[in-house]
């Protein structure tokens, strides 16, 4: 099934008898090609790309609960490529080429809206740091634009221009960043995958793995055993607990992050805002609330929610900088559990058991990886050597003092 | 989270500071331990889903240390001892 305007059109006026499931619910085979544990946007995209790119479709994605039902579908959709180091930017930078024309590709509406990222400058050292950003940015051309303060207060005039603490001094802005309709990518790369033949079988939880003499060669399921010549694991939030079943420590640990959404409002806010020094963000979602965020917690959590010190710190933070905020109410709140990584950056790698292999370690920046992410392992697993912008993505990247630390937190989990 | 703090009684979570796992306390000697082991130590985490010891600095408080021991999955706190005290049973400080 192929969807177009006009077949809108012509379901509307038949009473919507035409549509379909646009995945199958299929019984598990024995052995498969490739097996992805995780039915969230990487796994699933994953998926794709190994049966769109690679032509790999004999193919299971085995997910615990429901697909989409974890991380993409509880993050704020933010997409964007405004990262510095080598080592991260040409990957973002390839994941927002793969957003500009994901839509067309898999032929699914995911309402991608490059509505433009905005981080705000409060000093003359930000600004500094921003400078150098937007420079490193210009080497993958991901087009930075630095705005002066009356070219900032055109877009948004509603922020507090003039704060005591905070004054806004202008920013930096990506015009190619925005938001994403999230569900709709998990839901069309599982379509994607499903119609190439990939197998996703949902309410299927992974409960160990079969290595025989250092090889990996399937996995138990509560559906019972599958083989599989890959195992490709790609469940961050879980990556710890999932990968201990494989006798593997990793360099992760769970923390919850917070994200809110107020009731609906007219259209307010033309973009995404960031007030990194005040530990907020927002955006103005299409059926009109405003979406925002600020920090994790900053404890160990399995738990899908938080506590309310960091309510009450990302409240502070949106009054600070935009004091309208404050006629608005909190519509809804909830948590989501980051894999936070020693560096802040993540993983896609082999592990040193053969034909087991490893992405996770996303932080709070997993769902716009989400397409590269998927293309990235799918190279991978498709030709056993890494994608040119995920080579620095490594496991054993601490051990050789090859860390990818943006904020130059050192090893301190809650501090990227 | 309320944290009982085993000197002041039960303070507000958010005067604290999380450094992280407990086995933190447990560093291995730099002059002897392998590269592998500094690693491991340094890098590596259990991060487990349920009991979970955890190092607390009571920064706005009286700046002391906590292995405070909680619940990952449900937030409870089950234990809450001196950094002190642990390091002390583990031969570690004096």
């Amino acid at each position: 099934m192929n969807y177009s305007g006009f077949k809108v059109f012509w379901e509307g006026l038949t009473g919507n008898k035409g549509w379909k499931p646009v995945w199958r619910e299929p019984e598990p085979k024995a052995e498969y090609d490739v097996v992805i544990v995780g039915g969230g946007g990487h796994g699933l995209a994953t998926a794709y790309y190994l049966a769109k790119e690679h032509g790999i479709t004999n193919v299971a994605v085995i997910e615990k609960g429901w697909i989409g039902g974890g991380n993409v579908g509880r993050n704020t959709t933010i997409v964007r490529s405004n990262y510095m180091l080598e080592g991260n930017q040409p990957f973002y930078e390839l994941s927002l080429k793969l957003w500009e024309n994901l839509e067309q590709d898999f032929n699914y509406n995911a309402m991608i809206s490059q509505r433009g990222i905005m981080n705000l400058i409060h000093s003359d050292p930000q600004r500094d740091a921003f400078v150098r950003r937007a420079n490193a940015m210009h080497l993958t051309d991901s087009a930075p634009e630095l705005l002066d303060r009356e070219q900032t207060r055109a877009m948004v005039p509603f922020l507090d221009f003039d704060n005591a603490r905070f004054p806004i001094q202008g920013a930096l802005i990506q015009r190619r960043g925005g938001t994403v309709r999230h569900d709709a990518v998990a839901w069309g790369f599982a379509r994607g995958a499903d119609s190439r033949g990939v197998d996703i079988l949902q309410n299927t939880e992974v409960t160990g793995f079969d290595i025989e003499n250092g090889v990996c060669r399937g996995v138990q399921t509560s559906r019972g055993p599958i083989r599989a010549k890959k195992v490709a694991v790609c469940v961050a939030g879980s990556s710890s607990r999932v990968m201990a079943k494989a006798g593997m420590r990793l360099p992760i640990e769970s923390h919850v992050l917070q994200a809110f959404v107020s009731e609906g409002l007219k259209p307010v806010i033309p973009n995404v805002i960031t007030f990194g020094a005040g530990h907020f963000y927002v955006s103005q979602s299409d059926k009109g609330g405003l979406v925002f965020g600020g920090d994790i917690d900053g404890y160990n959590s399995y738990a899908q929610r938080g506590n309310l010190p960091v309510v009450e710190d990302v409240c502070e933070g949106g009054m600070a900088i935009m004091p309208m905020i404050g006629r608005a109410r909190l519509l809804r709140m909830w948590g989501g559990i980051m894999d936070m990584s020693m560096d802040g950056s993540p993983f896609i790698d082999k592990t040193h058991i053969d034909g087991l292999f490893f992405n996770g370690g996303w932080c709070y920046g997993g769902f716009k990886a989400t397409p590269a992410s998927g293309w990235c392992y799918a190279h991978l697993l498709a030709t056993d050597t890494p994608h040119e912008t995920a080579t620095a993505y490594r496991l054993d990247r601490f051990l050789k003092g090859a860390p990818i630390d943006e904020k130059g937190q050192g090893a301190q989990p809650n501090l990227h | 989270m309320i944290i009982n703090h085993p000197l002041l009684g039960p303070r507000d979570a958010a005067e604290f500071v999380v450094k992280g796992d407990a086995s933190l306390i447990d560093r291995p000697d730099g002059l002897e331990a392998s590269m592998e082991q500094m690693h491991d130590y340094a890098y590596l985490r259990d991060n487990p889903a349920g009991q979970h010891a955890e190092l607390w600095y009571h920064e706005q408080g009286d700046r002391s240390w906590l292995v405070v021991t909680r619940s990952t999955t449900t937030h409870e706190v089950l234990n809450v001892e001196l950094a002190r005290d642990v390091a002390r049973r583990k031969g570690r400080s004096a």
